[in-house]
């Protein structure tokens, strides 16, 4: 396991010295743009839709009993700015994205194509990882400020539609707007720029050690999904703390 | 005739290499030496350790111990590959399947920002051409036949204008027609692009019909290094008994 985090932080360290070389990659970062896009925004939008109703749903009618309906809106519209959003989107891109990445940088490497990248002089680490990396530190972020406006207009429709809250949707935004603060979605959103880059890294560098044939194509696979979301999990409570005791 | 002094190649030099994998000799101190402009041919059993020699000749396996020298540089010195040309056809062709014929011939040049995207197209041309592919630029890998590939392998390897060109198995996976075209061409380009060549493959014949010299490998070790005269003559109970197995035999045997 050290090992690996080891490799990857070398990854890591070695892409970003290639950063300077990023605009001579602008197509394929495009490219891998319109790929995450294509790959997500559809779900983005219905997981952030049902994740913001099923908040208003479970917080709405206990804060109505309690009289705090006024602080329904703040509630939910914290909680998916600075928490939902950030983990559940860098989780799905880690499912949806990255497992495409593995898989894609994994057949290259089992099927000779990296070796072929070497032998020109190529480097691999610009070639595929630079642009991917990049591609998913600026869509991810995106996808979390999409997701966050569907979640909080999920929300805001479960309480307004909802007998048991019954709560109007200028009366819900309201109280966000008392509560939510610019801050706060920054926080979100560098959250998931973190998240993006723990997603890209592991990803990457899990295609990159495949070995095997297409069994072992699986296998990083699935090594990448998984320590991609354990590393989100941890990490977003070390993030937390931090950005907490920065606050 | 001095065949150095009319060539674009690199003399090749391989001093002692050694190397062991879960305690298996994979290659056990090979020396040799393949001068510049020739056309040298490794033969051996499967298994016998060609393909990782190779592997270690381009840079993209260490050594336990040894050294790969290119006209005197050590393979395994940082600069030496930005300094030498080199290029290498897989015996899986390692084509790009994500990218088009054209874009994977162009790959080299692209990359390096060689050339404009017009000169590239106008190059890319060319070398398809040579191989007999015109036209296929915008076809897929996976659209395309196993010689085809191996074709589209070359036209990718000579774009760099190679010093130093390294053929893994290149009739491995064809029909005997299409293996005899594929070697036509690499005797070609041996006179076209005079650049030193290292081919390995069990294929005797391809051996016999394009090689300068030829050098037999067995289980990590390189026991025959000569001319086809010398190789077909040597008295080698190892090299005889892999340049004589035939499949008559088999017939013999019944």
């Amino acid at each position: 396991m050290f090992q690996n985090i080891g490799e990857m932080l070398v990854l890591l360290w070695r892409t970003i010295k290639l950063l300077p070389e990023s605009w001579s990659k602008r197509d394929k970062v495009v490219d891998q743009l319109y790929e995450i896009g294509n790959a997500s925004l559809l779900m983005t939008g219905i997981l952030s839709l049902f994740i913001g109703g099923v908040l208003g749903l479970q917080t709405g009618p206990v804060l109505v009993e309690r009289g705090l309906s006024n602080f329904i809106g703040g509630i939910v519209g914290i909680a998916i700015c600075k928490e939902l959003s950030p983990v559940m989107m860098a989780i799905l891109i880690a499912g949806r994205v990255g497992s495409a990445m593995t898989a894609e940088i994994g057949s290259m490497k089992v099927y000779q194509e990296i070796d072929a990248l070497i032998t020109m002089n190529i480097n691999p680490i610009r070639y595929l990882v630079l642009p991917r990396l990049l591609a998913i530190s600026i869509a991810l972020p995106a996808l979390v400020i999409f997701s966050i406006l569907v979640g909080w207009l999920g929300a805001a429709s479960v309480c307004f539609f909802n007998n048991q809250i019954g709560l109007s949707f200028d009366g819900f935004f309201h109280s966000l707007k008392n509560v939510v603060e610019f801050k706060d979605i920054i926080n979100g959103l560098f959250k998931s720029f973190v998240f993006a880059i723990v997603v890209g890294v592991v990803s990457c560098h899990q295609g990159l050690v495949t070995i095997g044939g297409p069994r072992g194509i699986g296998r990083s696979v699935t090594k990448s999904v998984v320590n991609s979301i354990v590393l989100i999990l941890s990490l977003d409570y070390a993030l937390t703390r931090i950005l907490m005791f920065l606050d | 005739m001095n065949v150095a002094s009319q060539t674009n190649g690199i003399e090749l030099k391989i001093e002692g290499l050694y190397r062991k994998i879960n305690n298996q000799v994979i290659l056990d101190h090979i020396n040799f030496e393949v001068h510049a402009g020739e056309t040298f041919v490794i033969i051996g059993p499967s298994g016998s350790g060609k393909t990782m020699l190779l592997k270690h000749i381009i840079g993209l396996e260490k050594p336990d111990g040894g050294d790969v020298l290119l006209n005197g540089d050590s393979i395994f010195k940082p600069d030496t590959r930005d300094r030498y040309r080199l290029a290498m056809v897989f015996q899986s062709s390692a084509l790009l399947n994500s990218l088009t014929v054209g874009q994977n011939v162009g790959l080299y040049l692209t990359e390096h920002n060689i050339c404009s995207p017009a000169e590239i197209k106008k190059i890319v041309s060319e070398k398809l051409e040579i191989m007999g592919l015109k036209g296929l630029e915008d076809k897929y890998p996976s659209e395309l036949s196993g010689g085809m590939k191996k074709r589209v392998a070359i036209a990718r390897a000579l774009v760099s204008d190679p010093q130093l060109i390294l053929y893994d198995e290149p009739t491995s996976e064809l029909d005997p027609i299409m293996a005899v075209n594929i070697a036509r061409e690499i005797q070609k380009l041996k006179h076209r692009i005079k650049a030193t060549s290292l081919i390995v493959t069990h294929d005797r014949d391809l051996a016999y019909g394009i090689a300068d010299r030829i050098g037999i490998m067995k289980n990590g070790r390189m026991i025959a290094i000569g001319s086809k005269k010398e190789i077909m003559e040597s008295n080698n109970p190892e090299v005889v008994e892999f340049l004589n197995i035939d499949f008559q035999q088999l017939k013999i045997a019944q």
